[in-house]
């Protein structure tokens, strides 16, 4: 057959091979491996890092990111420390507990003492934001961190094993995608309110995280179909390697790119999420507070103590805003060809 | 085509099983009951309560019930508002819905095309950059800290608009309420017609369009929109889902009597009949929007086939 014998030739001669820029850049690597400079295995990543760097929105929002985070991290504990009360302390005293503006007092003066200002019972504004910062970054991250974990074996084995399984595993994203599904949650959280206030945001980490995992199934899924016919996974079949260590040592480590985007991308998601469940009421009850439940707090008395709604919002706000450059900087680094 | 319109109408009715049973179940699995509240009933009156809503019979029987007048559209009668039948609170309800909705949609659609379009045709300029960061601060600012901050801004202090209440369509009333709905599709909107337009204005047949002489306008409103709206129009199956959850925000801010703030009260009373009317109802409306959305992308682009 003519074809065959098409194939077995060589469409380049060896000669030509050896010519050209690129095995000079080849040759170089071979020397920096040597030497030991460069680890060509991360190289992807560096270059990712490299882009990053020079994206100076995403870098700008990374230290806002990574400022309001250490502060809500420590923050409550050192007005506890500094002052002596925890974020819902109430003061005995009568003339105290009503609410003052950012930096004033009793008497209007002014003071450090409050520079959020206080709410109408007299507690700080700015150690309820704090502390309320904590919940929602921790419901944020734990409910991603379950949607990835659903979201990358589902779709890794939909994808990996393909066939019949996978339409029906696809079918189900598929049909879960047109549900209404937050109005299943909001019933669940209003009917089912959990015991205790923990409780409650355990509750939020699962109800969140069950229904934000169907677009990280999608993007593993297509992720690994376009791995799976690749050399590299057919040396590990070929010496006996299992399925599932093929899925979670091969295939996704590989996938890991474009997950990372999308998993930094459902962070506000799921942040804006939880706000926008416990502004209804549904989500963190208190003692517990968290951005949005300050901000439903503060919508009531809009009118007359405007800093209650303005501080905790602003805050949310920009903590979002830094977020979603941070995800869009992610993505534009490390898959180059999406941003042209 | 009609072979692919048949199949997911079929489908629709299970789905629609799927969501109606789930939240059922989940009215039914919640502890305690519509009338326990506060006060404490007497065994008799209890005992007649449920005869009268029919809580003594075996669940299979109430399912069954259930599913039947779903199966008619008739849900019943709603336990709080007395003597209303769910059917009339939701026809009242969902004009207000629907207009809110449906404004702050097209206001969307109106704002981010046109900002998505300008930002892609001058890319990299001074306009791209800032309609880009005023997407990004409008997929930002949540719903419930807009509105209020609008309502601080427009109502209380320039007097323009009423802070709250429903005066119906044509009122100042929707003024506030639907830009606050409106903020994040006008966001998502121009993000992906940016992108979209970018994409279609590299490829040939612009080139062409082009070649030919026509004018910038013509190539852009003729030849570009068509093909660089697709991701816009798919993202309107998903966005009216999105729409449902911003205007139970957005009409607790306003207090406006819609769906969604009939939704979260029918929920926090155990309001049965209601809470199940509501769900049967929204989720036939994602799904056939979804149906609608995915027939009309077969029209713009010749290229898809069912």
């Amino acid at each position: 057959m003519p074809e065959f014998d098409d194939q077995t030739k060589p469409k380049v001669s060896d000669s030509e091979l050896h010519v050209g820029p690129e095995y000079a850049v080849a040759e170089r690597d071979v020397g920096e491996i040597v030497s030991g400079e460069v680890e060509v295995g991360t190289s992807l990543w560096r270059d990712a890092w490299r882009r990053l760097v020079k994206n100076r929105l995403a870098v700008l929002g990374m230290m806002i990111v990574i400022v309001i985070a250490l502060a809500c991290l420590v923050g409550p504990t050192l007005i506890e420390k500094a002052s002596g009360h925890p974020y819902d302390f109430i003061p005995r005293d009568a003339s105290l507990t009503k609410a003052f503006p950012p930096f004033r007092t009793a008497g209007g003066q002014f003071s450090w003492q409050h520079p959020m200002g206080t709410d109408t019972a007299g507690r700080d504004i700015l150690a309820r934001v704090l502390s309320g910062g904590q919940i929602s970054l921790m419901v944020a991250l734990i409910a991603t961190i379950v949607s990835l974990l659903i979201g990358v074996t589902y779709g890794a084995t939909a994808g990996y094993i393909g066939g019949r399984l996978d339409d029906l595993m696809m079918r189900i994203v598929d049909v879960l995608y047109s549900l209404p599904y937050v109005i299943i949650v909001i019933v669940l959280l209003a009917l089912l309110p959990a015991k205790t206030p923990f409780g409650q945001i355990i509750e939020l980490f699962i109800a969140l995280g069950a229904v934000s995992w169907l677009t990280m199934a999608r993007i593993v899924r297509g992720q690994v179909m376009s791995l799976k016919n690749q050399d590299f996974v057919l040396a590990a079949r070929a010496t006996g390697v299992s399925t599932p260590r093929i899925i979670f040592r091969h295939l996704i480590p590989n996938a890991l790119g474009p997950v990372i985007v999308y998993a930094t991308l459902t962070i506000p998601t799921v942040m804006l999420s939880e706000a926008f469940l416990s502004f209804l009421g549904l989500g963190v009850r208190p003692p517990r507070v968290s951005w949005g439940s300050l901000a439903a707090e503060g919508a009531q008395s809009l009118a007359v103590y405007p800093w209650l709604m303005i501080f905790p919002g602003v805050t949310m706000a920009l903590m979002l805003f830094c977020l979603n450059f941070v995800g869009d900087g992610l993505r534009d680094a490390l898959d180059p060809q999406m941003k042209k | 085509m009609l072979r692919f319109i048949v199949r997911r109408i079929v489908i629709i009715i299970p789905m629609l099983f799927v969501v109606v049973s789930l939240t059922w179940a989940l009215v039914r699995l919640a502890p305690g009951n519509f009338y326990s509240g506060e006060k404490k009933i007497a065994p008799a009156v209890e005992a007649n309560l449920r005869e009268k809503y029919g809580l003594d019979k075996p669940w299979y029987v109430q399912y069954g019930k259930v599913l039947r007048n779903i199966g008619r559209f008739d849900f019943g009668t709603s336990l709080r508002y007395e003597g209303q039948s769910v059917n009339q609170i939701l026809l009242r309800a969902l004009p207000v819905s629907a207009a809110l909705g449906f404004t702050a949609y097209l206001l969307a659609l109106i704002v981010g095309i046109t900002m998505g379009t300008l930002a892609a045709l001058k890319q990299n300029s001074w306009l791209d950059s800032s309609s880009m960061v005023i997407a990004m601060l409008g997929i930002s600012i949540p719903n419930f800290v807009l509105g209020p901050l609008l309502v601080l801004l427009f109502s209380l202090t320039l007097f323009w608009f009423p802070p709250a209440l429903w005066n119906g369509f044509l009122s100042k009333s929707i003024v506030l309420p639907a830009i606050t709905l409106s903020a994040i599709y006008v966001a998502y909107i121009a993000r992906l017609t940016r992108s979209g337009m970018l994409e279609v204005l590299r490829s040939d047949y612009i080139r062409t369009a082009r070649a030919k002489g026509l004018s910038e306008w013509q190539v852009v409103t003729r030849h570009a929109l068509r093909g660089g709206l697709l991701p816009v129009i798919s993202f309107s199956g998903p966005a009216l889902a999105f729409l449902i959850t911003g205007t139970v925000v957005v009409e607790k801010i306003f207090a406006l009597p819609g769906l969604g703030n009939y939704f979260i009260n029918a929920c926090f009373n155990r309001d049965e009949p209601l809470i199940l009317g509501i769900v049967a109802f929204i989720a036939i409306s994602v799904l056939v929007f979804n149906l609608l959305v995915d027939i009309s992308y077969a029209v713009i682009d010749p290229r898809i086939k069912y």
